[in-house]
């Protein structure tokens, strides 16, 4: 199944773009919104390539400001036409709020422009660069009767040739490289066992995909996965080949609006903008029936029927994602007694209360209990997904929180897993430690918070936390989370500056900056890494190598009130001396959501030098008179 | 499935493919008179087709297609 199945569906779809289009560039702001709108509904090819020349015809080639996310720049090197799906890929990322720009080679030209510097792709300087070699280009000249010896040189020679396009195209644009591994489209030569035929095209590329997985993990290329997407829709959803023949389009038009998607969500994986909360309503949702109503011995659920066990797959699919990392909320229109009964003691339940990070069951309206969740939480609605089977409630939340992804499911149980899995809402591209804890963590919060209400004392609360601050500077272990936090973080967020892998080796490498990640243990819980600051020395101007500009100074809205913010202030003062600085400069560029530190350096004691009229201001901090605020966080070098 | 049938989920296509709702579908209506009409899009339409009309056209089919009256004739003959 290659369509959007997940997105809602609009009647009103082309009446709406036509007044998209007509209204034009008048409300460049407006119209950026509407067309992510258009975007996260139900559209075919057909409709994917009218909204993204509708978008093209409005802003040119100029992104939007202030769309808050980084413009992608992608470079397609493929072996065979890709022109067809260039519309569905900027429409994947208008789906996400991403801007994209498209380049791609002169026809199989990949390698020659890859190696060549003066070439357009060089010129064209791509932050993102996609390899797409196709399966009757891995397997030119390769013949039946190839001996053994013959068909695994055939598959070394691809692969090294690969890594090679890997290698030139990391060091020539310093950016992420994404492969897509190739549709198997090859017919079989022997049948059942075709492996055993050195020479079968189909072999060598099946080879090649699986070789392909271990070294991509080592080289540090994410994988756009083709092979396995079309192995689970089936070859003819993918690959038509007739018109491989008419056009050699290797994947069909009508797969472009999916094919885009899986890109998508790879590119707004890279910027940190993979959703990571699940929240789950209950009644018909987790278990079929009211439990309000029908009562424990009535709910279906498990072993027994059909739809007991849709239910029960749904959950356990649900306990895999949390224990992998992504958050689970229950949000549920019910009495608290009734609704929190099957977590404890149905013996079908799959899921248990502590499972869940956020339990909201009350009769106020979902769209408050969805925001209250996302403050209890201290994340970004942006972040949640949120599956009901009941379409009125999916609608109030569409309407009143836009940003919050809603699948459309039907009421059978078993559509509920395929679209919230069909959609990739929570793409990943490696596991770090910080996603198996953080669970573990939410919980641990819960702890902490208790205690809070429990002691009126703050000074007392913050002792009783016993907090240890572990600092470290950047480093390769982990550049994951770094990159991940600097791209996700809108709210405690001093100058939302994006940036890549390379942005932040490049940190690691200079001897006038340093780049901070810090930790905060507590007697609840190793909260992870919860701050991000990075400091370069300004080596122009008037006050060359003696001031010290805070170019990024981030931090996780969970640790808010915890004296997290005077104790990052002593580390980059500490930070800063040692490269000699006598004033830290501080920023502060707003956005629409990082209003909460509009006053950050004020508060902190440092002297608002110019305030503009777009709400920024610059700070000064003078080091040589500056004495380190005491607090109740110990500091530990990592 | 009739021709008026056809023609109408044509029409319904060539609104999307084309974004113009003034585009009247007549049997002798070709690329030649459409603004925007060039191969991607005549694999569009075909394939849009396809899914909308629940076929699948062969290649000589496809070869054979001069105007929107050819395509009608061949939905019409596979939709028998």
């Amino acid at each position: 199944m290659t369509q959007l199945h997940w997105l809602p569906e609009d009647p009103n779809w082309r009446s709406r773009l036509r007044a998209l289009r007509s209204a034009g560039a008048a409300d460049p702001q407006a119209a950026w919104v509407e067309g992510m709108a258009l975007a996260n509904l139900r559209i075919d090819f057909v409709r994917s390539n009218a909204l993204d020349e509708t978008m093209r015809a409005i802003f040119g080639a100029m992104p939007p400001k202030g769309t808050g996310t980084k413009a992608v720049r992608l470079a397609l090197l493929g072996s065979c036409t890709m022109a067809h799906l260039h519309g569905a890929i900027r429409v994947a990322g208008l789906r996400r709020g991403i801007w994209i720009d498209i380049y791609e080679n002169n026809f199989g030209q990949y390698w020659q422009e890859l190696a060549d510097s003066n070439s357009d792709l060089h010129a064209f300087k791509p932050n993102v660069v996609l390899l797409a070699l196709d399966a009757h280009h891995l397997a030119a000249g390769l013949s039946a009767n190839f001996e053994q010896e013959d068909g695994d040189a055939a598959v070394e020679e691809q692969i090294n040739r690969i890594r090679e396009c890997w290698r030139l195209a990391r060091e020539a644009f310093k950016c992420p490289v994404i492969h897509q591994t190739a549709i198997q489209v090859h017919p079989d030569l022997m049948g059942n066992n075709e492996a055993r035929l050195p020479g079968s095209a189909a072999r060598v590329v099946t080879a090649i995909n699986q070789q392909l997985r271990p070294l991509a993990t080592q080289d540090g290329v994410d994988l756009l996965a083709m092979d396995a997407r079309a192995a689970r829709d089936g070859l003819a959803a993918w690959f038509d080949v007739g018109l491989w023949h008419r056009a050699k389009q290797e994947i069909s038009p009508a797969a472009a609006p999916m094919f885009g998607d899986m890109l998508g969500r790879i590119l707004g994986a890279l910027q940190g903008r993979s959703f990571k909360f699940l929240v789950l309503d209950l009644d018909n949702t987790l278990w079929g029936g009211v439990i309000g109503d029908d009562g424990m011995d009535g709910i279906v659920l498990g072993q027994g029927s059909p739809l007991g066990e849709g239910y029960a797959a749904f959950q356990n699919y649900a306990r895999d994602l949390s224990r992998r990392g992504v958050i689970l909320a229950v949000c549920s229109k019910n009495d608290e007694a009734n609704a929190v009964e099957p977590f404890e003691s149905h013996p079908e339940m799959v899921l248990k209360r502590g499972d869940i990070a956020c339990f909201v069951a009350n009769w106020t309206d979902k769209a408050t209990n969805i925001r209250s969740i996302a403050a209890e939480l201290n994340i970004g609605l942006d972040a949640l997904v949120f599956v009901d089977d009941n379409p009125v409630e999916r609608a109030l939340i569409r309407q009143e929180l836009p940003m919050v992804a809603v699948p459309e499911v039907t009421d059978d149980p078993i559509t509920y897993l395929r679209a919230v899995s069909d959609a990739g809402y929570f793409e990943s591209l490696a596991i770090t430690d910080e996603d198996r804890a953080r669970t573990a963590q939410y919980q641990g919060r819960r702890a902490a918070e208790a205690l809070r209400a429990s002691s009126t004392d703050m000074d007392a609360y913050l002792r009783g936390l016993e907090m240890v601050m572990v600092t470290r500077r950047f480093d390769t272990v982990g550049l994951q989370r770094t990159v991940q936090l600097i791209n996700k973080t809108n709210q405690f967020n001093l100058t939302t500056r994006r940036y890549t892998e390379e942005d932040v080796v490049g940190v690691m490498q200079s001897n006038r900056a340093f780049g901070l990640q810090l930790r905060l243990i507590d007697r609840f819980v190793d909260n992870g890494i919860i701050a991000i600051c990075i400091g370069k020395m300004v080596d122009d101007g008037e006050n060359a190598g003696e001031d010290l500009l805070i170019d990024t100074w981030l931090m996780s809205c969970r640790v808010l009130g915890r004296q997290v913010e005077p104790t990052t202030l002593n580390l980059i003062a500490a930070q800063a001396q040692k490269l000699g600085a006598k004033r830290l400069i501080g920023e502060y560029l707003p956005t629409k959501k990082n209003g909460m530190v509009k006053d950050h350096y004020a508060r902190l004691g440092f002297e608002v030098v110019e305030k503009h009229e777009d709400g920024s201001s610059r700070a000064v901090l003078d080091l040589t008179s500056f004495t380190p605020a005491p607090t109740f966080i110990q500091i530990q070098e990592g | 499935m009739n021709e008026p049938e056809i023609y109408a989920g044509l029409q319904d296509i060539f609104a999307d493919v084309f974004m113009r709702d003034d585009l009247q579908l007549t049997p002798v209506l070709s690329a030649k008179d459409v603004a925007g009409w060039d191969s991607f899009k005549q694999i569009e339409i075909v394939i849009a087709a396809e899914e909308r009309f629940n076929m699948k056209f062969h290649t000589r089919e496809l070869d054979r297609l001069q105007n929107v009256g050819d395509l009608v004739a061949v939905i019409a003959e596979k939709a028998k």
